[in-house]
């Protein structure tokens, strides 16, 4: 029963009964929802565990894959190279995102003057995109030095960082021009309407809106960076995986590649809820829930 | 009713894991060695050797092991006939290091590719004796700039290159301690491509294979010399798995050969003499 407060002002809003055994109702049904999905994971998880504890190898692998003590001594060495990871990581996701961006836009702009940049943007795009990184890593990092010209750099770090940036930036750049593209064309037509310029109409009205739409897959392509950014070992550079990998030759014991796995993990998991705040402040993230019949998707 | 069906469900799934799982094979016991299946190989009758592919000389030469040219290859036929094998019954496989050094089932009864023997490794693997003591050797080519030197000293500052998980790589980490970190390769081809680019100025490998690529593969290629050995030498042993049956059996085979001058006869018949290959101080 809604009570009158002393001043006379209109009763504060109180839940009818009915709502409030509903409401109660729900937070049972919650609890017990939660309470099955712990007991079945824990079923599951216990499951998994027996039998991979119970197989007659076991043994063998706990003592080639968990032994602590190696696991302890080979942990600076994968440290000491993940932070080499992270740099490279950094460096070469700025110059990816310009040399993308600048391809995206070459391959967007329209008329014939601008074909031969078109065609250009075009064929860089599927040359860098259709060649195994791999490839990519050993013809740059080999081959450029090889030709022993001057100002050619003789960095493993260098070269490979090169070689991430060609491939990489290929891939983002059709991230870009989908994103651009995705635009509708009425924004582009009001935008002309309202008097801006081509060039206006691009940095103001399009790009944001792309931008927008391209961060989830450029989070995605900044993950697979941070682990392709280890190639570069290929060339002599010492990364948190061939780190890794002397210890475990060192060792004869693989305990050192699932410290760097763990490493790796512990890495990009950080990145992802980063990505994840900072779409919330800005309001891309969960902004369809507040709609009307948006609801919830389940 | 669901949750009684739930439990039958994971029942179910607990002995169809179990059933996945593979017993350990028994290790049979070890009789008198010979071809007739006397001694417990994957194959009865049958002794599988792992060797790396490609195989570098002069340790296999055309990177074929089964044709007992090259010093492993020719090692590993006189340890099998020593096991009572003749070469008939001596199959290769394929392997990489990480396969040698893997807990699972192994492919191989024995595995020969420059494996060096130390007790951090012995934790998980079984060696047998060594076949062949080698020194860490210095490679460069005319024209870097360390083609002149003449010490560790000058060596500080160079950039080296070595192979990953070598123990070219410890080796030349400790005695020459460089400057700026050395680069590591996946294999030696990509350590002497390296080296040719100018990627490293200088490389570190085994002894054998520094006097084989400086004779015969680079161009313009110069020893350096040799890195000291520091307290123990660097000892290559056949690999075994950990508990193999065969460990016994094929260290006594190794042993053998070293005493009646078959492994010193193998040496000089495919390893450069080493002579002429001063030890850097």
């Amino acid at each position: 029963m809604p009570t009158t407060p002393p001043d006379g002002a209109r009763p504060a809003w109180v839940p009818s009964e009915r709502q409030r055994d509903r409401d109660a109702y729900r937070r049972t049904q919650t609890r017990r929802s939660t309470l099955v999905a712990l007991v079945s994971t824990v079923v599951v998880a216990g499951l998994a565990v027996l039998g991979l504890v119970s197989s007659p190898g076991w043994p063998r692998v706990r003592q080639s894959f968990l032994d602590p003590d190696v696991a302890w001594a080979s942990l600076p060495k994968i440290a000491e190279g993940l932070w080499l990871n992270v740099r490279v990581m950094a460096v070469c996701a700025v110059l990816i995102v310009v040399v993308a961006m600048l391809l995206a836009l070459a391959r967007t702009l329209r008329g014939p003057a601008f074909f031969p940049l078109r065609a250009l943007a075009t064929g860089y795009v599927d040359v860098f995109r259709g060649l195994p990184l791999i490839l990519v890593l050993l013809l740059v990092g080999f081959g450029l030095p090889g030709l022993r010209l001057q100002g050619i750099p003789t960095s493993a770090v260098v070269l490979g960082g090169l070689a991430l940036v060609l491939t990489y930036s290929a891939y983002v750049a059709e991230v870009f021009r989908a994103g651009i593209e995705s635009v509708h064309p009425s924004q582009i037509a009001s935008a002309r309407s309202l008097g801006l310029t081509r060039g206006q109409t691009l940095r103001h009205v399009v790009l944001p809106q792309a931008w927008r739409r391209v961060v989830p897959p450029l989070l995605n392509d900044l993950v697979a960076l941070s682990k392709d950014s280890g190639l570069i070992s290929i060339l002599g550079a010492v990364d948190a995986v061939r780190a890794a990998q002397i210890q475990t030759a060192t060792y004869a014991n693989f305990t050192p590649y699932v410290v760097a796995g763990v490493l790796f993990v512990l890495l990009t998991i950080p990145l992802t809820r980063f990505t994840d705040a900072l779409a919330r402040r800005s309001g891309w993230l969960g902004s369809q829930a507040g709609l009307a019949g948006a609801g919830a998707m389940r | 009713m669901r949750t009684a069906r739930l439990i039958a469900l994971a029942a179910a799934s607990a002995l169809a894991l179990a059933a996945c799982a593979p017993a350990d094979k028994e290790p049979a016991a070890s009789g008198s060695p010979a071809a007739d299946g006397s001694l417990d190989t994957l194959t009865d009758g049958v002794l599988t050797i792992g060797t790396s592919d490609p195989g570098y000389e002069p340790w296999i030469v055309d990177n074929d092991p089964s044709t007992g040219k090259g010093f492993e290859s020719a090692v590993a036929y006189a340890v099998a006939a020593e096991l009572g094998f003749d070469a008939d019954h001596v199959t290769w496989v394929p392997v990489t290091f990480d396969q040698i050094i893997a807990p699972g089932a192994k492919s191989f009864d024995v595995a020969i590719n420059q494996v060096s023997i130390s007790p951090e490794r012995a934790e998980n693997l079984d060696f047998s004796s060594s076949y062949y003591d080698t020194a860490q050797a210095v490679v460069t080519v005319e024209g870097s700039p360390v083609d002149d030197a003449s010490s560790l000293a000058d060596l500080r500052d160079a950039r080296i290159g070595a192979m990953v998980g070598t123990t070219s790589l410890a080796v030349a980490q400790e005695s020459i301690d460089p400057a700026t970190d050395i680069q590591v390769f996946n294999d030696n081809d990509q350590v002497k491509q390296a080296l040719q680019s100018g990627l490293v100025d200088a490389i570190v490998v085994d002894l054998p294979t520094a006097l084989y690529i400086t004779a015969a593969e680079l161009d313009g290629g110069v020893l350096v010399g040799q890195l000291p050995a520091g307290d123990d030498p660097d000892q290559l042993g056949l690999v075994l798995d950990k508990g193999s049956a065969l460990t016994g059996p094929v260290t006594d085979a190794v042993d053998a050969l070293r005493e009646d001058g078959t492994l010193a006869d193998l040496e000089a018949e495919w390893l450069t003499d080493a002579a002429g290959a001063p030890v850097l101080k």
